[in-house]
């Protein structure tokens, strides 16, 4: 039971993390620009297929540096040339622009590499068990997944409490009309922050794409638990974001290695319900029901918090 | 009061143009009618039973997204349950023998829309904007991964079915053949059609309308936004499972796809690409979504990546879609001035079409080397037959990229002052948009 509960958490942290990564980068978009980014999620798929295809070319450290930036330019990209057209049509279009992007993203994605998962290794230089934790080898990949979250999200903290940067971005969450009456380029900063937001998005997708499975659909797999994250923390909020990312992260991992029902704690239905639904419900068992936590716990907070764990902001 | 009202609100009536109104319609009913004497083959029955559904669907979420300004990821779950309930209903009847008739059961499908809508949709509709195109998007996802939990109900990865032709039946018609099925489609988005115009006009309607535009402002003269947004959502609701229980009529089968998040983008595309603004624009949308699918994936197995990028264009280059595109033409044409721009549109077309051969071109050319890099290199799309292996392939197509986008630019601003001209010649005559 330790057992479990000690690698549930690892995994669960990691998963968070990485959640975090990615939601790190929306939310600070949504609070700059105040539209939500619909493609972010296709950019963790870019880096994770950028990733892959560099390493094949350069071997798998400088596609971990050269992929994030090659998404993140592709995002700056496309803020100076299609969503600050667009910012003219309103916010409804803007959302609808990052849309359709992540629909045309995806096709494209399948068009070069197919639909198939591809073959996205671990680096053999970090292909061993780091420790043993109760018989079970915990791999070293992970470990090195969870030290590079951990190191951009201590590098964030530094560059946006510290940095004079990172101070225009943190007035801007907020006061985004005031920064640009004190002068800023708000133009450039959109972009700056839009590139950032992308590449960290692209760091999440290099480093999780050997460990999970590097395929065509998973932005769509990912993209709406993003925005779980970015809803149960409150919009706009980072700590907010942050909290939420780790709570998904565990009670997702933990749902999964749980496998209880009502039929294993109060025995089996008995056989006359055996046909209706009421037998899908009883037979179900937890780690089943794992993909559906998440929005679960969205509706339970919108019912209980609208405004998120963390959040102010009304809308 | 009396005077404040007949200064404000428009001049009853009068009897002719009342008569054009009701003569619209009375049109409309007639060109369904007689559609299947025109185009009588299986293919175009099928196509027109697809735009019926297709056309109710899409108006139904404009009442979200165009009348009340709710954008809305998670529409088609009221669509699918709707099918899903239809389908269960049809067995039940047909099974205990219930004497209720085919053309009933789409009611149904409704009810259970509007259910849903009610059931949901007073936690979603709390907050508007941003924060309810995520929360529709997870409570879509929230529904989609249910349905495959609940295995009996839905069916799992297969679906469930039904036969429709098992009912009881009223003037012999035991809707087998398509034809049946095609009026059935038609009799219902006539109907569909026209109670939802009718809603725009009712004081639901207009105080939707001032939810979109001002839902502060609305709060002050004592309604509640919320409520207002609810009432839309539901009324979307249950035109939705309409057109979902007809799908579910049309293909006798309702599966997990009903419910997902492609039919919810779909939907959006079609009435997006329409134009929100008007009321005709998602019955356009609809028709020229379904036929450009229709066509599209004919031509090319990549037609989703083009159908994208059509979307992405609208988005940016004509937030009113088709309708609104051919509404800005309004005042030019009743100022007689159309004809003055004609020119600069012929000479912007030049550019354009070098573009947008140049694009698919490289498309095609990619999708060649990458999907089935082995074929004869010699490949046709869209009437074009060119070898996707030369070199010349490539520079002609880069060629026409970048020399089209430059002179498309210029062609453009050109058109867009010659606009202005003819706008302000049109204005000068006396006519005033």
């Amino acid at each position: 039971m330790i057992e479990l509960f000690v690698i549930s958490t690892l995994n669960g942290v990691l998963f968070g993390m990485l959640l975090f990564l990615m939601a790190s980068g929306l939310t600070v978009i949504f609070s700059m620009l105040g539209v939500l980014n619909f493609a972010h999620a296709s950019f963790y798929m870019l880096g994770a297929f950028f990733g892959f295809q560099l390493s094949r070319w350069v071997g798998f450290w400088p596609a971990l540096f050269i992929a994030p930036l090659l998404a993140g330019a592709l995002g700056a990209a496309v803020e100076r040339f299609g969503l600050r057209r667009v910012h003219r049509n309103g916010h409804v279009a803007e959302l609808l622009f990052t849309f359709g992007l992540a629909f045309a993203i995806e096709e494209i994605v399948q068009i070069i590499w197919g639909k198939s998962p591809v073959d996205f290794r671990i680096p053999s230089a970090l292909d061993f068990p780091a420790f043993t934790i109760f018989s079970t080898n915990y791999p070293a990949y992970k470990m090195f997944m969870l030290l590079v979250s951990i190191a951009i999200f201590a590098g964030l903290l530094l560059v946006l409490k510290k940095s004079r940067v990172g101070l225009i971005v943190q007035a801007a969450l907020t006061h985004p009309h005031m920064v640009g009456h004190l002068g800023h380029n708000v133009g450039r900063i959109f972009m700056l922050v839009f590139g950032v937001g992308t590449a960290l998005a692209a760091v999440a997708g290099v480093i999780a794409g050997p460990a999970l499975v590097t395929q065509s659909n998973m932005a769509a797999l990912l993209g709406p638990i993003l925005f779980v994250v970015v809803v149960v923390g409150g919009l706009g909020s980072l700590p907010g974001a942050f909290v939420a990312s780790l709570l998904i992260g565990l009670i997702q991992t933990f749902a999964v290695s749980l496998n209880g029902s009502f039929a294993s704690a109060f025995g089996p239905l008995s056989p006359d319900y055996a046909q209706t639904w009421l037998a899908d419900i009883w037979g179900v068992t937890v780690a089943q029901i794992a993909p559906i936590m998440p929005y679960v716990l969205l509706v339970l907070i919108l019912i209980f918090r609208p405004m998120g764990l963390l959040g102010t902001r009304e809308t | 009061m009396t005077e404040v009202t007949s200064s404000v609100a428009p001049p009853y009536p009068a009897f002719s143009e009342k008569l054009k109104f009701y003569a619209i319609w009375v049109f409309t009913a007639l060109i369904l009618l007689v559609l299947p004497k025109i185009f009588s083959s299986g293919g175009a029955l099928t196509t027109f039973s697809l735009i019926g559904i297709s056309i109710i669907f899409s108006l139904s979420y404009n009442i979200l997204l165009g009348q009340t300004g709710l954008l809305s990821f998670g529409h088609a779950v009221y669509y699918g349950l709707g099918g899903f309930l239809v389908i269960h209903a049809i067995n039940i009847i047909s099974a205990n023998k219930l004497p209720i008739p085919l053309p009933l059961v789409p009611l149904i499908g409704g009810l259970t829309g509007l259910f849903f809508a009610a059931l949901l949709g007073w936690v979603s509709t709390q907050r508007s904007g941003t924060a309810f195109a995520m929360i529709s998007l997870g409570v879509a996802e929230l529904i989609a991964s249910s349905a495959l939990i609940l295995r009996t109900f839905f069916g799992g990865e297969a679906g469930i079915s039904a036969n429709r032709t098992k009912l009881f039946r009223v003037l012999d018609w035991n809707f087998g053949p398509q034809i049946q099925i095609y009026y059935l489609i038609a009799a219902w988005t006539l109907l569909a059609v026209i109670a939802m115009y009718a809603l725009t006009r009712t004081p639901l309607g207009r105080i939707c309308n001032a939810v979109r535009d001002n839902p502060e402002r609305v709060q002050f003269v004592g309604y509640d936004p919320h409520v207002v947004r609810y009432l839309a959502f539901c009324f979307a609701g249950f035109f939705a499972g309409i057109a979902g229980a007809l799908a579910a009529i049309n293909f006798e089968i309702a599966n997990s796809a009903y419910l997902g998040a492609l039919q919810s983008g779909t939907v959006l595309f079609s009435t997006y690409i329409g134009g929100i603004g008007y009321f005709i624009g998602p019955i356009v949308g609809a028709i020229f979504v379904t036929v450009l699918s229709l066509s599209l994936s004919d031509l090319t197995p990549v037609w989703q990546l083009y159908f994208g990028l059509f979307f992405i264009a609208v988005v940016t280059f004509a937030p009113g879609g088709l309708t609104g595109l051919l509404m800005m033409h309004r005042p030019l044409l009743k100022g007689g001035t159309l004809g003055q721009i004609l020119p600069s549109y012929l000479i912007a077309l030049i550019p354009t079409l070098a573009l947008v051969t140049g694009l698919v071109l490289a498309i095609e050319t990619i999708v060649h080397h990458t999907v089935n890099p082995g074929d004869d290199p010699n490949i046709k799309a869209f009437g074009m037959s060119f070898n996707a292996s030369s070199p010349i392939t490539w520079i002609i197509a880069l060629f026409l990229i970048v020399a089209g986008s430059v002179a498309a630019r210029l062609a453009w601003r050109r058109l867009a002052q010659a606009w202005d001209n003819a706008l302000s010649a049109a204005h000068e005559r006396g006519y005033h948009a």
